[in-house]
């Protein structure tokens, strides 16, 4: 059995596949060069894996494209699959996220987007439909755009009820639905937005990434702008879980993909200073859902290192133990197949990695 | 009869065609409104969803820039030559 790592960056996808138990890599690419891939899904509820990949030109505009063989060949729609109706009078500046559904829907992909919105694939992923009840919200006219772009950027269905579904956004925050998409409300009581005058709103909040625990699928965990928190009610309140972190602040969050409490970061020193905390390239682990946490450096450079890693550019795959995976600005790619405990180059020298996945193919 | 000369990059997208014959006349968005009829994909490559030309793409009728001469409304006579070109922009 193969395990496959999309690596989507600023020129390109590239894919990696590993067929000695992630030891050894051997990477094609670029697919779709020249543009910006932000998001990448592999969708294993088929009985042959879909990959999907949200790209976008800086001059001919952003597509989303998908490949049943692995990314030997990409078929993209004549019709544009993600587009904004006329009504709204905007248009889609790229997509952020591809997410396909639990497996009560195999047919459904769900895509979050800039601007801030939330679409609907039912047919795998080859065309998708805005999701009114978010973009009409009362709310969006307030949500603002960060040094990004007004983003969802992370779309998490429930495992066990389709009925329900999160979104985060920045700015904007969190976002949440028991009806299936029909309604939404905010859910950020706790996460404080230190950039507004009132710290503590209903909504507004740069959320930068949450992630669903395996083992309690209402259990959350969210990295936010200057924060760290853990929700324990699907998302509607919020405490703090950054004791124990060299900061509070950067980009990804990943949780363990079939174990609870187990999560993932990569710290940055803050805000103003958006470099790994001490200059170090150091993963953070926690495994009692962030009462404690523990750096990884194992197998990792020793040297200064200064690159961010981005929101989408860390990951884990569904093994055991569970591999993780991280991408930097710089263009490296890193691998564990021990859930962190050692680490090695899959690839260096690729250009700013934006969003990394993997599964079992 | 008008002619699209298309860039290199788009040309996949009309079959390998770096020119493309057009019978509308008119206004160019008549012209690119025709193209996208039957290059539906290479015609998003160009305009956005509202129509828009997209920001990087500069199209040139006759061998002027059409954002200087009324954008999509720009008069395109018959036997005109429009230029698609990407703009210098990307890092």
């Amino acid at each position: 059995m193969a395990r496959l790592l999309a690596i989507g960056t600023a020129k390109g996808l590239f894919l990696a596949t590993s067929t000695d138990d992630r030891r050894s890599w051997e990477i094609t690419g670029p697919h779709f060069p020249m543009t910006g891939v932000y998001a990448v899904a592999v969708d294993t509820r088929r009985s042959t894996p879909r990959l999907l990949a949200g790209m976008t030109s800086s001059h001919f505009g952003p597509s989303v494209a998908t490949s049943d063989d692995l990314g030997a060949s990409w078929d993209e729609p004549d019709q544009a699959p993600v587009a904004f109706p006329a009504d709204t009078g905007v248009s889609l500046g790229r997509v952020w996220q591809l997410m396909p559904a639990g497996p009560d829907e195999p047919d459904v992909v769900w895509a979050g987007t800039e601007p801030s919105a939330l679409f609907k694939s039912t047919d795998g992923g080859r065309s998708f439909e805005l999701v009114r009840s978010l973009w009409d919200h009362p709310h969006r006219p307030q949500w603002e755009g960060g040094f990004g772009g007004q983003a969802v950027h992370t779309v998490l269905p429930h495992p066990r009820d389709p009925a329900r579904l999160l979104v985060a956004m920045s700015t904007g925050g969190v976002y949440r639905s028991e009806d299936a998409g029909a309604s939404w409300t905010p859910g950020n009581t706790g996460i404080r937005a230190y950039f507004l005058p009132d710290e503590w709103p209903e909504f507004g909040q740069c959320v930068h990434k949450v992630a669903r625990d395996a083992g309690n699928p209402e259990r959350l965990y969210a990295q936010n702008h200057h924060g760290v928190y853990r929700s324990d009610d699907d998302g509607r309140t919020w405490s703090s879980i950054a004791d124990g972190l060299p900061s509070d602040f950067g980009f990804p969050m990943v949780a363990h993909p079939g174990r609870g409490g187990t999560v993932w970061t990569f710290p940055l020193v803050a805000d103003g200073e958006r470099y790994p905390t001490d200059h170090r390239c150091r993963v953070f682990r926690s495994v009692d859902a962030g009462g404690k946490w523990e750096p990884l450096s194992v197998g990792l450079p020793e040297g200064p290192f200064y690159p961010a890693v981005l929101r989408d550019a860390m990951c884990a795959d569904d093994a055991t133990p569970a591999g993780v995976y991280f991408g930097t600005r710089s263009g490296s790619v890193f691998a564990s197949r021990d859930e962190g405990d050692s680490w090695s180059l899959v690839a260096a020298h690729l250009p700013d990695v934006l969003c990394v996945r993997a599964a079992e193919v | 009869m008008v002619t699209v000369l298309l860039p290199g990059p788009l040309r996949g997208e009309a079959g390998g065609a770096s020119r493309l014959d057009v019978t509308a006349a008119g206004t160019l968005r008549a012209v690119l409104d025709e193209m996208a009829a039957a290059h539906p994909r290479l015609a998003r490559r160009i305009r956005d969803e509202r129509g828009e030309l997209r920001r990087y793409v500069n199209v040139f009728v006759d061998g002027e820039d059409c954002r200087h001469s009324g954008g999509l409304a720009t008069p395109v006579k018959d036997g005109a030559e429009v230029q698609v070109l990407p703009s210098v922009a990307g890092g």
